[in-house]
């Protein structure tokens, strides 16, 4: 029978979609069990490709007839030989496109809602890595926040949108995926903005993003306006974009809020973040969408594939947002800590501009799941 | 400084399946014991290659890197003569008794292959790999004390019967071996 192609793309369609996938992952068990791709509807089957090197007749058996079956590996190499064993056994099946390196890469835009006078925010799903990054767009106009690295994706998005890139910004160094915000900024002669708390080792140039600054997109006036909110790291910063969406970047995620560790100083940011979520925050409009900078599972995804969520329902449901006792607070998010991100220090020089690895170096550091959160 | 392979395959440039693909070949040229030695530039073969060898019960000993090219050691222990082999040399200390009397003196004999000396021994051991033990006797003083260790005592206790039907009335197989060794280890790659 015969082998098809999936790309990215189009396993990213079947997760926003809910629809069924059964996936035969041949990666080694450690790599499965740190992180795979997350469907609704998938049923998953872990057996190293190295385990089926002399024959696939015991797991025909295993394979679903009436779902597609995707093969998937690291790289692409070994899903496409066990896929081609699995033809001749007489079964159709498929395999991923680039393997999870491609799926970590992959960035589904998608419309969040409308804006004054037709302007438009866009959120761009990293699926493979939980990742968000945002595009505001009003009257050829562009402002982005926590672009990820891959550059093309934004300006190519901008080209189609027919909007000029003006303003780049980071919400805070981040520390567990690379940004492309710099390089977006030099490649379309945007500003690029930074909060300065968070770039004092940074050796690239770059404009303060400060406390209550805001820029205009468009003619018309939209407004994407900072506000300080420590807690992440010492200068993470948060926008509220046309009064209508508070970008929270990695302090409040929809199940979860950020972690004060990364950067290794956890003790001495518990008070900030608490002073961000329970007081900064709550002074603001419970109407405002929060729009945060990661997810960390599929539960967190709305039906059209966007995570967004009211802040006075976060408020009243995030267990992270109601924690009464600042003592068990604080025990929360400095003792409970989940695992680091993988390469996180390396990924913090590569934002500071401090090193330069290149694609493949890149992508190897931002292997594996997000992990910014404390639940 | 290089490491000493039986076999040695160069798997460089190749990417995933094939370093595996190759090696599992290669590994038919190998003898019980033996070690290969796969040369490899996917970074993918290391968490591959361990993950592999221990699925088939080969011992996945380590790897280096040299200019880029990732040098993965792996011997092959095929059968169970290796694993449940019975021990009949008599004189046996166990690793607890060891470190108790190592300031005593004697001289630790690690009889394993060369490449899983490299990869972790005992300080102060000294290295004749099983293979070369009769004919490097000589190097050895019948006056010391002797304590013969590999990976899981099976090496050690053929090794101590060499040792000993050469005259030597010191010998001591020390059991486990290095497999349940807590002590620190010393590297040399």
């Amino acid at each position: 029978m015969t082998v098809f192609k999936m790309t990215a793309a189009q396993v990213a369609r079947k997760v926003i979609e809910n629809q069924s996938l059964f996936i035969l992952d041949v990666r080694n068990k450690d790599a499965f069990e740190d992180w795979k791709i997350e469907g609704h509807s998938f049923d998953y089957l872990n057996i190293p490709y190295f385990d089926l090197l002399d024959g696939v007749d015991e797991i025909i058996p295993k394979l679903p007839a009436d779902k597609d079956v995707l093969v998937v590996c690291a790289k692409e190499g070994s899903s496409l030989m066990v896929a081609e064993m699995i033809s001749d056994a007489g079964r159709d099946v498929f395999y991923l496109e680039g393997g999870m390196k491609s799926w970590s890469s992959y960035l589904e835009p998608i419309k969040v809602g409308d804006l004054t006078d037709g302007g438009e925010i866009y959120q761009f799903v990293r699926l493979g890595k939980g990742c968000l990054s945002y595009m505001v767009v009003s009257e050829g106009e562009a402002a982005i926040i926590d672009a990820v690295r891959f550059k093309d994706v934004f300006t190519n998005f901008a080209k189609e949108k027919n909007v000029e890139i003006k303003h780049v910004f980071d919400t805070h160094l981040h520390a567990d995926h690379i940004s492309g915000g710099r390089h977006i900024a030099k490649a379309t002669g945007a500003t690029y903005y930074l909060p300065p708390k968070d770039a004092e080792e940074v050796v690239f140039d770059y404009t303060p993003l400060e406390d209550d600054l805001t820029v205009k997109v468009g003619t018309s006036q939209i407004e994407v306006g900072a506000l300080y909110s420590p807690g992440h790291t010492i200068g993470s910063t948060s926008f509220i974009v046309d009064s209508k969406y508070l970008l929270t970047g990695d302090i409040l995620f929809i199940d979860s809020i950020g972690r004060p560790d990364l950067a290794g100083l956890a003790e001495d940011w518990v008070g900030d973040l608490r002073e961000t979520l329970y007081h900064r925050y709550r002074e603001l409009a419970e109407d405002l969408i929060v729009l945060p900078a990661h997810f960390m599972n599929i539960e967190e995804l709305n039906e059209e594939g966007t995570v967004a969520k009211r802040l006075g329902d976060l408020v009243a449901e995030n267990h992270g947002l109601n924690i009464e006792s600042e003592e068990e607070f604080r025990h929360t998010v400095t003792d409970n800590l989940p695992p680091q991100p993988n390469a996180y220090e390396l990924i913090r020089q590569v934002n500071m501009g401090k090193i330069t690895p290149d694609n493949d170096e890149q992508t190897e550091m931002e292997i594996g799941p997000n992990r910014c959160a404390v639940r | 400084m290089s490491i000493k392979a039986d076999i040695k395959i160069d798997c460089k440039g190749l990417t995933c399946p094939m370093p595996i693909v190759k090696t599992k070949k290669a590994m038919n040229d190998v003898g019980n014991g033996q070690i290969l030695e796969v040369q490899a530039t996917d970074k993918g073969s290391i968490a591959d290659l361990k993950a592999w060898s221990e699925s088939v019960g080969h011992q996945y000993i380590g790897s280096t890197e040299e200019d880029g090219v990732l040098l993965h050691y792996i011997r092959k222990s095929g059968d169970e003569h290796y694993i449940e082999a019975e021990k009949n040399f008599e004189q046996t200390i166990t690793n607890e008794e060891l470190i108790d009397r190592a300031p005593e003196g004697g001289i630790i004999l690690d009889v394993r292959e060369e490449a899983e000396y490299a990869f972790g021994h005992i300080e102060g051991s000294i290295s004749i790999p099983m293979g070369e033990l009769e004919e490097r006797i000589n190097e050895l003083n019948k006056d010391q004390e002797i304590f013969v260790i590999c990976r899981t005592g099976t090496r050690s206790d053929l090794a101590a019967q060499i040792i000993a039907d050469k005259g030597f009335t010191k010998v001591y197989n020390v059991l486990p071996g290095m497999n349940s060794w807590c002590g620190d280890l010393t590297k040399k790659i």
